[in-house]
């Protein structure tokens, strides 16, 4: 179990250096918001956090499409499935995501307060936005895992992962967001919506893993 | 009474996507038998090895 | 009826040929009903006396509820399909879901568009961003998706599979959008825009209302069961062509 997170780990991170294009796309996005909008600094301090948790929305879908892609082309994934009775299909995909969060989502929650200073953000709402993407990012993972397993067989999925998945973390991005701003507007409360995006990664922790196994099975026929 | 325009523009409106989602299914499967009847009468049978003529 | 009837009749539709006659007879029928259930609402809405306050655009009610109404059952429906096609293996559940996919995006999107041209003598605009607009709004979204999925898999059991996932997980979601939505939707626009009391609706209008929206109902089940129709025999085509081409290859080695 273990050595199958290090490998897909190891993996990640080698693979065309997949988590510094998600940076440099991450990082193009914000920069071209003070483009399109202007250089007011009290406008883009007050649209940061959304602009932040947008961008890395998009980043974070980047690279879902080849979550199960390479294992199926190099037969591995099939092994995975076949090795269900010792090991459960969920639980396997589970590790895989983890591993794909640490390797590709970990790193933009981490270049975001960086950005974050670019957008003019005060210290508080950067690190309230920071801490949303880190407990937040992880559910779009998981229901990404889902988009992924669907398109699996599709040679270009790309594009289709992200149109099915965007509806479907919606609740995600809302709650981030409004967490975030809970944060620095003073009379919203900052703890309801923060538990409630605890509540959302934990259950999208369950059913994104399961969800996605059975279409990983349904994909073979 | 350009209220009255409005309630025509959401009639009109459902008028036409409902038509053409008709004329879409109607259209559809007029086009899926004629596909099956000229492979019926090129000879392939369904379920049944038959020789080809 | 006991289970195994009920069973025994489901399965008893597995067999194409015999669906496919039981939806020839049922089609018309179903259609001249749905007919003259539209006509007799629309005509009832017509004559009911208009609403004081908003006057004759009341009268858009009448095909934007059951349309919003029925872009829900619709997906109840394919969640269904979707549970027939993962748990029971029935093999018409994939063809009901990817037939009711277009008919439910269709029912969506003239839900949101008589809404919104409800909305622009009702509000001063097209579109706000109300909870309910919102939540329907990501719902056409989900359809979308679903139908370039199910168009996208060349294997129509592959295919089918993959929607029934997506589905139910849109299912399980739609829940918790409708909540965040809401949520989302108190944090920014306190005061509550236009509000349209489902009991408190005068009864000469809430019958007209209930008779439309009964016979949008059989004509979304005519659709449906017309979309199904064409699909059973496209599947039929592919396999007579996989056939034929077999035979072709047979013939030349």
């Amino acid at each position: 179990m273990l050595a199958l997170y290090v490998r897909d780990l190891k993996l990640g991170i080698r693979a065309g250096g997949g988590a510094l294009v998600g940076i440099l796309f991450f990082l193009a996005v914000i920069a071209t918001v003070p483009f399109a909008i202007g250089p007011e600094l009290t406008l883009l301090a007050r649209i940061g956090p959304a602009m932040l948790w947008t961008g890395a929305l998009l980043a974070s879908l980047l690279g879902l499409d080849r979550l199960f892609q390479a294992d199926r082309e190099d037969g591995s994934l099939d092994l995975l499935v076949l090795a269900a009775e010792r090991h459960m299909l969920p639980l396997i995909v589970l590790l895989k995501c983890l591993a794909h969060w640490t390797a590709s989502v970990l790193p933009l929650v981490i270049a975001a307060p960086v950005l974050g200073i670019l957008l003019n953000m005060d210290p508080l709402a950067n690190a309230a936005t920071t801490l949303t993407l880190l407990v937040g990012s992880p559910a779009v993972t998981f229901v990404g895992a889902i988009g992924a397993a669907v398109a699996v067989t599709l040679p270009r999925g790309g594009l289709l992962v992200s149109v099915l998945i965007l509806p479907l973390v919606i609740p995600v991005l809302i709650f981030g967001v409004s967490t975030a701003y809970a944060s620095v507007n003073d009379p919203a409360p900052f703890l309801p919506p923060f538990l409630i995006l605890c509540a959302l990664t934990l259950f999208f922790t369950v059913l994104g893993p399961l969800a996605a196994s059975a279409a990983l099975r349904a994909a073979r026929g | 009474m350009t209220h009255l325009l409005y309630v025509a523009a959401a009639y009109g409106c459902a008028a036409l996507g409902l038509g053409g989602l008709i004329a879409w299914i109607v259209w559809d499967q007029r086009a899926c038998r004629q596909r099956l009847t000229r492979l019926e009468a090129s000879g392939v049978k369904r379920r049944s090895e038959r020789a080809p003529s | 009826m006991t289970e195994t009837t009920l069973t025994g009749r489901f399965a008893g539709l597995a067999n194409p040929t015999r669906f496919l006659a039981l939806a020839d007879r049922l089609i018309l029928p179903m259609a001249v009903l749905s007919l003259l259930l539209l006509a007799a609402g629309l005509v009832l809405g017509f004559r009911a006396p208009a609403d004081y306050q908003q006057g004759t655009t009341v009268r858009i009610m009448y095909i934007h509820v059951p349309f919003a109404w029925l872009s829900m059952m619709c997906w109840g429906v394919m969640s269904v399909a979707a549970l027939g096609t993962l748990v029971w293996r029935h093999p018409l559940a994939d063809v009901a879901l990817k037939a009711a996919a277009p008919v439910g995006v269709v029912f969506t999107g003239l839900a949101l568009a008589t809404g919104s041209i409800w909305g622009k003598p009702m509000w001063g605009t097209w579109w706000v961003w109300d909870a309910r607009l919102t939540s329907v709004f990501v719902l056409f979204l989900m359809y979308l998706g679903v139908i370039a999925l199910t168009r996208a898999i060349d294997d129509a059991g592959r295919a089918g599979r993959a929607a029934a996932v997506i589905t139910l997980v849109g299912a399980v979601n739609l829940p918790i959008i409708k909540f965040s939505v809401d949520w989302w939707n108190t944090l920014h626009q306190p005061a509550a825009v236009f509000r349209m009391d489902g009991p408190t609706i005068h009864p000469t209008m809430l019958w007209p209302l209930m008779i439309t929206a009964l016979g949008f109902t059989v004509l979304f089940f005519t659709l449906h069961l017309a979309a199904m129709r064409t699909e059973v025999l496209r599947r039929r085509i592919f396999a007579m062509q996989r056939l034929a081409a077999r035979r072709e290859e047979g013939r030349s080695a």
